[in-house]
């Protein structure tokens, strides 16, 4: 589904403050996977998700979608491949826009748009339908400007808007770190629904351990921009956050990541 | 005396500030939509005048004449969005070097830097020699015009296209994530930005009768005046109907900010001084929220 190969990553070439931020990372994640990742700050997890959906090519390496060469596919044209969420609430919806006119624009991922009508009205009732499942009474504010949303809402309507058109992957990078315990526990528990039930493939950045222990089926570690390990299976359903700071505290310099 | 001189000053203002109603629903479209600040407007006005004059005194039909200067215009905005999204060029300085292009180009288009139109035939003679006071079909006809393409924009950014163009004014890392090239988005919106611009340009020359280099200077100022002006009274908000606000905004705000200075002029404001009057009213504009709210209140406009 998602080949990763001997990815290479250097920032800054040839200044005092060059970073090897991905160092011949190769990964192979599988249709139906649904896969954590976790690693100190700077291990490249980040860099990871941005060479995936295509913020900047890699130096070397390849990157497979779906059996597709997709390296150097500018990232609108690969839009129609993945949806991505980012930390930030604010990053993944149109402020000013409302929330049918958000939810349309996303129902056209990777298609091209035209002069019709953005929002149809046959659509309208569709997406009534779907807001109905995040349980937050957003299917009655169709007209509502985002902006009037809470930070937890509208995390909750840009993973709707990733998953509406069905992309064959979805990145999740650190999804709910910006919100508070408890929203986070209830967008956390919908992205569980919403990947469940459309068998998406999935690649999700935590900076919290529990996180990734409870959730998916693969989990990997990276550190220095290389895979670290990877877990899956039974092994991974078996761990615990004891056992993983046992054998990697030495790399977890980062404090956060044991809470 | 005094009362029947404001009096004449309405219909004065109307016909103009709906005239130049077109130039701010361009700026609308720039500023606001896209969040870019597009200068090349300066240019791009005078560009529609002088295409249409020099046409017209080449015997060209006048609406074939007016046709091509907004073609230009379009092409003037779209060179803009060129430098700044393919040759990565900083968006003011963009679109000043298309103001400064356009500049030599305009002189070359009209042979001299200035074409009068008072003898020949325009687009809007025959509205003209209409038995009736001049006012009422000019003021119509601009008036049509004006509205037209509001609603022709309002319509335009509700499509599947507008709703992209949107977005990239307002989130362009999310609306590139759903697959939109925001670069192609960011050409178009200024393309049809400074057609709007350059369509105004060719109908103002028609209707004062003359095509001069130096009637875009401050145009950016007067538009931006005029839509500051419309949205204080028209209110702005975001979401549902946020579009309509604004280009009726764009629209009010061009006739009230006309009858100002129509005012102005009246109570003996100099003509020569025009320029520093609007741009005081936008300095105050945009800074007093921020002299009485501190570092908080400044006004967040979009592309301002």
């Amino acid at each position: 589904m998602v080949r990763l190969e001997g990815l290479r990553k250097v920032f800054k070439k040839g200044t005092i403050d060059e970073k090897t931020a991905m160092d011949g990372l190769n990964l192979h994640v599988e249709e139906g996977d649904f896969v954590t990742v976790i690693g100190s700050n700077g291990a490249g997890k980040t860099t990871m998700l941005n060479l995936i959906s295509g913020t900047f090519p890699p130096d070397e390496g390849e990157i497979y979608i779906n059996g597709d060469n997709v390296t150097h596919l500018p990232e609108h044209r690969r839009a129609g491949y993945l949806g991505r969420i980012f930390q930030d609430p604010l990053m993944g919806t149109a402020s000013s826009m409302t929330i049918e006119e958000n939810l349309a624009m996303a129902d056209l991922r990777g298609q091209s748009r035209g002069l019709t009508w953005g929002v149809k009205k046959a659509r309208r009732e569709h997406y009534r339908e779907t807001l109905k499942m995040l349980d937050l009474g957003l299917e009655n504010r169709l007209k509502d400007s985002v902006s009037l949303l809470s930070g937890g809402q509208r995390q909750s309507l840009t993973l709707l808007m990733a998953t509406l058109s069905m992309p064959k992957l979805l990145l999740l990078d650190e999804h709910t770190a910006a919100l508070d315990p408890k929203t986070a526990d209830l967008v956390m528990e919908l992205t569980e629904k919403i990947v469940a039930e459309n068998r998406l493939t999935t690649i999700m950045v935590t900076h919290n351990m529990n996180q990734a222990i409870k959730h998916g089926n693969v989990m990997i570690m990276l550190h220095e921009g290389k895979l670290k390990f990877d877990i899956q299976g039974q092994a991974k359903s078996s761990l615990t956050v004891e056992e993983v700071v046992k054998r990697f505290g030495g790399e977890l310099k980062d404090e956060a990541l044991l809470c | 005396m005094l009362f029947s001189g404001f009096m004449l000053t309405v219909p004065i203002s109307l016909e103009q500030g709906l005239a130049y109603a077109l130039v701010a629903l361009g700026i609308v479209i720039t500023f606001r939509v896209l969040a870019f600040p597009d200068l090349t407007v300066d240019g791009s006005f005078p560009l529609g005048a002088a295409v249409t004059a020099r046409l017209i005194t080449m015997n060209v039909d006048p609406l074939l004449s007016i046709l091509a200067a907004v073609l230009g215009g379009f092409l003037a905005g779209c060179c803009t969005g060129l430098l700044n999204t393919r040759l990565r060029i900083n968006s003011l300085l963009s679109g000043i070097l298309m103001m400064t292009i356009l500049y030599s180009l305009n002189l070359r288009i009209m042979g001299r830097s200035n074409i009068q139109l008072l003898t020949v035939d325009t687009f809007l003679t025959p509205l003209e020699n209409l038995d009736m006071n001049r006012f009422i079909p000019m003021i119509g006809f601009f008036f049509l015009v004006a509205f037209a393409f509001k609603i022709l924009t309002d319509l335009f950014l509700h499509t599947q296209k507008g709703l992209a163009m949107r977005a990239t004014g307002d989130n362009e890392q999310m609306i590139r994530t759903l697959g939109v090239n925001t670069d192609n988005m960011t050409v178009l919106g200024l393309g049809i930005s400074n057609a709007f611009v350059a369509l105004s340009g060719s109908l103002v020359a028609q209707s004062q009768g003359f095509a001069d280099v130096g009637m875009g200077i401050g145009m950016i100022v007067i538009g931006l005046a005029s839509i500051i002006i419309g949205e204080s009274l028209v209110g702005v908000r975001t979401g549902k109907k946020s579009v309509m606000r604004l280009t009726i905004a764009a629209l009010v705000g061009s006739v009230v900010y006309k009858f100002i200075i129509a005012v102005g002029l009246r109570m003996g404001l100099a003509p020569t001084d025009l320029k520093l009057a609007t741009g005081i009213m936008v300095i105050l504009a945009l800074g007093l929220p921020a002299l009485k709210g501190g570092r908080e209140g400044k006004l967040h406009l979009r592309g301002v």
